[in-house]
């Protein structure tokens, strides 16, 4: 077996060493069913007359849909359905709806205009796979083509095709002010002044696919009561219920998701196209329906790991020190935001890497184009910027003169640091591995770096302290595209201050989409939602200003009447839960059983 | 609709008979008409190995196997290496050893290493990595199932691992 | 459209059917993938129940069936020569299943083992009796209506033999770009004979460096000249696997290679 190595020396005062699991190897609880073939992968379900469904794609990158003409297709052999985007009940999402972020902007099927190379435009279903390719290959779709940008500087120019109206200026708005994230800390432009060395680079990463051996798939079928079964690989079960109950406007509690085995999925399979597309041919034909993408369609259509450009400048002074860093990215989101617009707040949290940096600055760009748009892979959101970092404190060494690995356990942050978040380092380990790799790797390393510890002079003075900031006002939404702002760096000239010792002020959360989505307090035992003050009533149906297109523009779904939806239970909040038995103040733990209510529902619930 | 043709061949050691469409490959007639859902569809192209099962003992991709050539052929898959509750100590090494994470590579791995091990029993670790050399795996990085096929091969021949 | 698949009890059959949208079935390897995608190139599908998977000497070559597999080509010691070119397609599985015949119709970048072909001048036999040599096959072969009955390679001095795989992927992998040498003489090469395979829509010789390499001594210098004239001739194209550009800047860097013996 494949030797792993447990340095238990190292915090050792702070570990178990009597726990049964945990530091021992273990067999895996699905193994056996891997080595004997019997695990259940969501094709292995045999199904009856089980029809196949797959996608008529874009050819282009960026295209006006003239027409599409499926008569042809239609009448092929074994063809049970022609699907177009007129049948999909509300066909516009985002994943991110699902917790209340971003703007609804993508559709499951194209219908006035393709966005990127391979984007579906229409389905169909037949008794075959082959006979369904052959119908598929007979849709007529006639295309005006558009210019297309594929490059994400290309794409903040004020001339740049615009890709996506949901998002008229290519990037993603964050918190309605700006066309980037902003992060900062300190003050870099004085951190530079002072510096003895300046290091700058440019890193550029290209989209990863995450190639699992099994591709994406689901098959779904009508089930008992009014339900539809899904057999579905999806790494994110209930973001894919959630999805498909909101794009087909049909109650969560007629959809029987199941899952729990993918053959392999790195991030690849949580963007919940196939299991909507699935139960909406369940839906239309009655039978069970598979769609799966094969070999090509999960390397040209499944989303990878976008491709990220990052510059990155340090101001070093002599010794080494990194006394200012400043982060310009770019994040290819591709034609749809997807999980992109999240990534970057977690990427940006994770700024400047695991090193103490007084001064910190970062604006980060979630940028649209008519590439195929992204999703997680991972290290989602950091593994583009932490090789950037390490590629660029290598250059910095080289700049100083300084062995690498002194110049990170140099620079390396330690417990009670602040971190430029303005949350205290915790737990770090850095100076750690750097000694036991250089060890490993009989690289020499300074006594004073021999010597060096995560737990000790972290904290101390300015290390742990909050500086005052200088913030600016730079790139607002609009201005970019307007020709206003050229320069997407962080700006040189503050134009405010924040007070040193001040963390951010709280953000109030964003209303949710509709009713169903709200997340009742009382049922999840949290209080997240009601410290951040999100109305405790049901909301409004949309925020203010955000530019989704009316719901009203696609037809209603009209269930045939084998289908008709279960009556409307009676709303929780209308029992009063019993007096004294449960405490809303409580943290939430798994498990326990809280009067008046079901134990399979957490959360979000919908009616 | 065309009626199927008639198939007939050895599947682990049992005579079994379908009916296939003219053109249908092996895998699909092995999971949908026979039933053995082991081996697995990475790719219909040759390239990842998932559906390497055993033509006459040796090692075949069934997506790329027209159905209607393995007429009176012996075909062997995962289903059968473990003949009764006990597993086969190919399975028995993969499960010790990590050899599997998504497990979806898994069956072909085990024909392709069952293959070697049924004409070289003491295999060289460049021969293991030979006979692995046409089955992709995206999660284990290989070497734990290189190990695990060492491992297995030794104590088939009653030497500890 | 429904497949059919039509079987002929000779190979001679065969050929007669084989057509426009009817193909024939070697071992699949690249007909099966063709069809599990639904291409539409692809209608009948033609198998012979008379398949020649036999090796022998024949006159100053040896005779290998078009029905041979990589496997077979692996097992013959007659073909010792071909074995760095045959372990090296596909896996094992893949080997079993690969033909001799299949990979002289196989598009770029497929067709390892016809590079090798024509490197070493073999002759190419159809199932109607005529006999080419391979060089005109391949370059008629887009055209072709028959089928291959067996492929005659010249015995040479193994020694002189060299050959080439480049892929990202090793051991199997598809070929980025392949080449296939026979190098005659001592102290200097006499007679070069140079293919490269995936430079072009089939496995093609490199005459312009064979010319420049007549005489020369088998040293960085000499070969310098053939060097600089190696893509003559060549058409490479941009694929999933690298760009023409790409291509023509690094295939004289791996013919130098293997000119000079190193890795």
């Amino acid at each position: 077996m494949t030797s792993v190595e447990f340095r238990k020396d190292i915090f050792a005062d702070e570990r178990d060493d009597t726990l049964k699991e945990i530091g021992k190897p273990t067999i895996r609880q699905d193994i056996l069913g891997h080595v004997t073939g019997r695990t259940r992968y969501f094709d292995d379900h045999l199904f009856d007359g089980l029809l196949h469904m797959r996608a008529v794609r874009s050819p282009h990158h960026h295209a006006r849909i003239r027409r599409i003409d499926t008569d042809a297709a239609g009448r092929m052999p074994g063809v049970r359905r022609v699907v177009t985007a007129r049948d999909v009940p509300v066909n516009l999402n985002t994943l991110l709806s699902l917790i209340n972020f971003g703007r609804d902007d993508e559709p499951l099927c194209a219908h006035d205009k393709v966005r990127y190379l391979g984007e579906t435009v229409a389905w169909i279903i037949a008794d075959t796979e082959r006979q369904a390719r052959d119908a598929v290959a007979a849709v007529r779709v006639e295309y005006e083509l558009l210019p297309h940008v594929l490059d994400v500087e290309e794409a903040l120019k004020p001339g740049a095709p615009v890709v996506n109206e949901v998002y008229p200026n290519n990037t993603f708005d964050y918190h309605d002010k700006y066309d980037h994230q902003k992060l900062r800390f300190g003050d870099v432009n004085a951190g530079f002044a002072r510096a003895d060395h300046i290091v700058e680079a440019e890193y550029q990463m290209s989209p990863i696919e995450q190639a699992p051996i099994e591709t994406c798939g689901a098959i779904a079928a009508p089930e008992q009561n009014g339900r539809f079964v899904c057999h579905t690989n999806t790494q994110a079960l209930f973001f894919s219920l959630g999805t498909t109950a909101k794009l087909l406007n049909i109650a969560s509690s007629r959809l029987h998701f199941i899952g729990g085995t993918a053959g392999g999925g790195f991030g690849g399979k949580v963007d919940s196209i196939v299991e909507p597309t699935a139960v909406l041919g369940a839906m239309l034909t009655g039978k069970p329906v598979k769609f799966a993408w094969d070999r090509y369609e999960e390397m040209q259509v499944g989303a990878p790991r976008g491709g990220e450009r990052w510059r990155i400048k340090d101001g070093v002074m002599r010794d080494g020190r990194i006394v200012a860093r400043q982060f310009t990215g770019f994040f290819d989101s591709g034609a749809y935001m997807r999980l992109s617009p999240y990534a970057i707040i977690k990427g940006t949290g994770h700024l400047p890497g695991p090193y103490s940096i007084p001064n910190v600055s970062s604006n980060v760009y979630c940028v649209v184009t008519n590439r195929t748009p992204a999703t997680a892979m991972r290290g989602f959101g950091i593994t583009a910027v932490d090789f950037s970092i390490e590629c660029h404190m290598d250059r910095v060494a080289e700049v100083v003169g300084m062995n690498p690995i002194d110049l990170r356990i140099l620079n390396a942050y330690r417990d009670g640091d602040m971190k430029a978040h303005r949350r205290r380092a915790k737990n770090t380990a850095l100076i750690e591995c750097c000694q036991v790799a250089a060890g490993k790797a009989d690289w020499a390393i300074s006594p004073d770096s021999a010597a060096a510890s995560s737990l000790r002079g972290g904290g101390v003075g300015e290390r742990g302290e909050i500086p005052e900031t200088v913030t600016d006002d730079e790139g607002r939404v609009g201005e970019r595209r307007a020709g206003r702002t050229a320069d997407t760096a962080p700006a040189t000239r503050g134009t405010g201050r924040i007070a040193a010792g001040q963390a951010s002020a709280a953000v109030g959360a964003v209303p949710v989409q509709n009713p169903d989505m709200e997340i009742e307090v009382e049922r999840i035992g949290h209080r997240i939602a009601a410290a951040q003050g999100a109305p405790a009533a049901a909301p409004r149906a949309t925020a203010p200003g955000t530019a989704t297109p009316p719901r009203a523009d696609t037809p209603a779904y009209a269930p045939p009447p084998a289908y008709a939806p279960p009556p409307a239970a009676p709303p929780a909040s209308a029992a009063p839960p019993p007096p004294g038995s449960y405490q809303p103040d409580q943290p939430f733990s798994r498990g326990v059983n809280r009067p008046g209510t079901s134990r399979f529902l957490s959360g979000t619930r919908r009616r | 609709m065309m009626a199927g043709i008639p198939l007939t061949f050895l599947l682990n050691g049992a005579e079994i008979g379908v009916f296939v469409d003219p053109g249908a490959n092996l895998l699909d007639v092995l999971r949908r008409g026979a039933g053995d859902l082991t081996p697995k569809q990475g790719c219909a192209q040759g390239g990842c190995g998932s559906c390497t099962v055993l033509i006459d003992g040796a090692p075949h991709l069934a997506c790329l196997t027209l159905a209607q050539n393995v007429a009176g052929r012996r075909i062997d898959t995962t289903a059968a290496l473990a003949t009764g509750p006990d597993l086969h100590p190919l399975q028995q090494a993969f499960m010790e050893g990590f050899a599997a994470q998504c497990g979806f590579c898994t069956a072909g791995m085990l024909m392709a290493a069952k293959a070697l091990l049924d004409r070289v029993p003491d295999p060289s670790r460049d021969e293991v990595i030979e006979a692995i050399s046409g089955n992709l795996c995206r999660c284990t990085g290989y070497e734990p199932i290189v190990d695990a096929i060492l491992t297995a091969s030794a104590r088939m021949q009653g030497r500890s691992a | 459209m429904n497949l059919t698949v039509e079987t002929f009890p000779t190979l001679r059959d065969a050929a007669g059917a084989v057509g426009d949208k009817a193909r024939y079935l070697g071992g699949g390897t690249l007909l099966m993938r063709a069809v599990n995608y639904g291409d539409k190139a692809v209608e009948r599908i033609v198998i012979s129940r008379e398949v020649d998977r036999s090796v022998r000497s024949e006159g100053q070559g040896v005779r290998i069936g078009a029905g041979a597999t990589m496997a077979d080509v692996l097992a013959a010691g007659d073909l010792a020569m071909l074995h760095p070119v045959a372990r090296m397609v596909g896996g094992p599985a893949v080997r079993n299943m690969a033909t001799v015949g299949g990979n002289l119709f196989a598009a770029a970048p497929y067709g390892d083992m016809a590079t090798a072909f024509l490197a070493l001048e073999a002759t190419v036999q159809m199932a109607d009796g005529q006999s080419l040599p391979i060089e005109s096959f391949l370059s008629g072969r887009a055209r072709m209506r028959g089928l291959v009955a067996a492929v005659i390679v010249p015995r040479v001095d193994p020694a002189t033999f060299r050959w080439k795989k480049v892929s990202q992927i090793k051991p199997k992998g598809v070929s980025m770009l392949s080449i296939a040498a026979v190098l005659r003489g001592a102290g200097r090469v006499d007679e070069a004979r140079i293919a490269f395979g995936s430079m072009g829509p089939t496995p093609l010789r490199a005459k312009a460096a064979e010319q420049a390499l007549r005489g020369c001594a088998p040293d960085a210098a000499g070969i310098a000249p053939a060097l600089a004239v190696c893509c003559d001739g060549l058409h490479p194209v941009d694929d999933e696997l690298a760009t023409a550009w790409y291509r023509r800047a690094v295939a004289p860097v791996h013919l130098k290679r293997l000119l000079l013996g190193v890795q």
